[in-house]
């Protein structure tokens, strides 16, 4: 890699306005309804500085930070596959003329954006869903385009939340590629700086922009120390030594999928947040005379009664067997699918979950290992 | 600011449609084949081939209904697209109710089809129900080129004699003996002369040469599972065996993820599986 730059928060607010400049889109955390999202924002001030959250199973709080750091947090309710793989566009229209009908597919928009914020699990998220939805016979047009023409800003988790479990799958704290730049945001008493490591050309150029210079020895252990300590300090773990996908593939009858199903409300909310889930449903509608139509796509869960059904019924009617679906596609059956796990780490489902329930606990269970 | 910032990529249309997006088609014929079963003939307006392999299956839209997953029952290399379609959900209704003229919408074909490249073969065909629609295409290629082929077996199972699709062609071909024809019912009328019972029970009457036999088997999960056991206690070895699976569809390209079955997607890895890879995925309940 090549050496490593230091800009100041005035550096990173030229960061903003350079891609603001641009034409792009420029994406990042802010504040919210008490909960810190991804949106637009225009400035360094729209950032949530100074504030941190507070994570478990089934609670999310914000609160004030004893640093006032603009990425002293972890990840939200958000995921950036809310821009990349949109929750709900139009395929196509169609419109009845004469005896037949003029099918017109959908134009395909990208709006060229700048992630700011990206942590190395949702950079591993990311990389996941590019094998699913790019990566086979068939590419999603709407994905790669918004994929082509995103700029991906990563920062380095200063702190590890209460649901994180990344160093476990190997994910994080630390992003180590598939970013154009990467911040470690340093807060010391007398300073406020941003090491930035250049991870592709599109990365360099915005840095030749930038008024930067090169980091010391010392900041740049400081940056290595503060990855350290957040992977000290992660909330979570998957269990060591556990070969998971094979568990899973051995325990399809375990009783604690009966067990969790009188936990689980089977309300979706895991599947909505989590990162890398990708299924989708269309609906097809049309206007009341019948002679326009249009084919729209939505997310949709696994979750659902509605998802697995075939003529007369679903073929998943218990919450077990769809608790099941969604836990051992997750982290079993997604490795043979497209060669790795689909989980990333994020916790997300774990905060997420109304009822607090923990995949990295589920996963124990099965196990028969100890919690820690 | 999204418009003034946004990129577009121009699609095109007929053969460069997106596999998202179906192609026009008009329906020329529909004819009745059982009680609740229409089988539909379908032109496309863009002249594009209608080429398919026997197993495949389309995507039909009724126009500002549905889309649903439908397995091609006709000729392979023909003119037109035969889909037979049984009505019983809102969006097979529409379809099954499109009338000569009508557009539909064709995305397709998909998926992996049964195993016709296998010279010398002796084929076992067992169908129950509707099952007999995904078959009817490998049937028709088999008497295409019936000498590329051993001994070839149709064992055919309905609910009642009148559930029996494709009766009259059914006879036809057992008139023909090009192929062996067995039917079976489960119940039957008093003017009923073939066999009554589920199809396992027409297996003993298959001469069985587990060294050059393959089977091609479509109908209820159910009853793929016991053909499947019964066969391979008779010999033949799971990977001869070819089921072809049924799931709910709605991308038909492995994105929506709709139709996986463990670490299948239908849509894309199939429908048509060894019996091998799908036993231990059938067994397990609701999976």
């Amino acid at each position: 890699m090549a050496e490593q730059r230091v800009i100041t928060a005035e550096g990173l607010q030229q960061l903003i306005a350079i891609l603001a400049g641009e034409g792009r889109r420029v994406i990042a955390p802010t504040v919210r309804d008490d909960v810190i999202i991804y949106d637009d924002i225009e400035s360094i001030d729209d950032l949530p500085l100074g504030v941190t959250d507070v994570q478990g199973p089934g609670s999310y709080r914000l609160v004030d930070a004893p640093e006032a750091e603009y990425f002293g947090f972890v990840v939200g309710p958000h995921a950036w596959k809310k821009f990349l793989h949109a929750p709900q566009i139009e395929l196509w229209r169609a419109q009845r003329e004469g005896g037949g009908v003029n099918i017109h597919a959908a134009d395909i928009y990208a709006e060229r954006a700048a992630f700011i914020g990206v942590r190395a699990c949702e950079l591993a998220a990311i990389a996941i869903q590019d094998r699913v939805l790019t990566g086979g016979q068939h590419v999603d047009a709407h994905y790669k385009m918004r994929r082509d023409h995103a700029l991906l800003i990563a920062v380095n988790c200063s702190k590890a939340g209460g649901s994180c479990f990344c160093a476990s799958m190997e994910t994080g704290p630390a992003a180590t590629g598939g970013f154009d730049l990467a911040l470690t945001e340093l807060k010391t008493a007398q300073d406020h700086l941003f090491l930035v490591d250049v991870g592709s050309s599109a990365g360099q150029a915005l840095m030749d922009q930038i008024s930067s210079r090169a980091a010391t020895a010392q900041e740049h252990n400081a940056a290595q120390a503060q990855v350290e300590h957040t992977t000290e300090s992660m909330g979570r773990s998957m269990p060591a030594g556990v070969n998971t996908p094979q568990l899973m593939a051995d325990n399809l009858l375990h009783p604690r999928w009966q067990e969790v199903a009188t936990r689980c409300l089977s309300c979706a909310n895991c599947t909505m947040v989590c990162p890398t889930c990708f299924c989708t449903t269309v609906d097809d509608v049309s206007d009341l005379a019948g002679e326009r139509y249009a084919r729209e796509r939505r997310w949709d869960s696994c979750f659902t009664m509605d998802f697995s059904y075939l003529h007369g019924g679903g073929v998943r009617n218990s919450v077990a067997s769809r608790y099941r679906q969604w836990m051992t596609h997750k982290l079993s059956t997604w490795v043979e699918q497209f060669g790795s796990s689909g989980c990333v780490g994020c916790g997300r489902c774990i905060t997420w979950c109304p009822v607090g329930i923990d995949i990295t606990e589920e996963v124990r269970a099965i196990a028969g290992v100890e919690a820690v | 600011m999204a418009l003034m910032s946004a990129h577009r990529l121009s699609t095109t249309s007929g053969c460069g449609v997106p596999a998202d997006v179906p192609r026009l088609g008009y329906v020329r014929g529909r004819r009745s084949d059982a009680p609740g079963v229409w089988t539909l003939d379908i032109e496309m307006a863009d002249d594009a081939p209608c080429d398919f392999a026997p197993g495949q299956f389309n995507m039909l839209t009724a126009f500002g209904v549905g889309e649903a997953a439908i397995s091609i029952s006709g000729a392979p290399g023909g003119e037109r697209l035969i889909h037979t379609i049984r009505d019983v959900g809102p969006v097979s209704h529409a379809l099954a109710n499109l009338a000569p003229g009508d557009p539909i919408g064709v995305r397709g074909p998909f998926g992996v089809g049964w195993p016709m490249a296998t010279p010398g073969s002796d084929v076992l065909i067992i169908a129950g129900g509707l099952g007999l629609a995904p078959l009817r295409p490998s049937i028709y290629d088999i008497l295409a080129r019936r000498d590329a082929f051993g001994a070839v077996t149709l064992l055919y199972g309905s609910r009642r004699p009148e559930d029996i699709v494709f009766h009259a062609e059914v006879e036809a071909w057992r008139r023909e003996k090009k192929i062996n024809i067995e039917l079976t019912v489960d119940h039957a009328g008093v003017d009923w002369r073939g066999h009554v019972g589920v199809v396992t029970g027409l297996l003993p009457r298959v001469q069985l040469d587990p060294s050059r036999a393959i089977a091609l088997l479509c109908g209820p999960e159910v009853m793929m599972r016991f053909v499947g056991a019964a066969l391979t206690e008779q010999g033949l070895d799971a990977t001869k065996i070819f089921v072809s699976m049924e799931r709910n569809m709605k991308c038909a390209i492995g994105h929506c993820g709709h139709c996986q079955l463990g670490p299948t997607f239908i849509c894309r890895d199939g429908p048509v599986f060894t019996y091998e890879r799908m036993r231990p995925l059938m067994s397990v309940k609701e999976l």
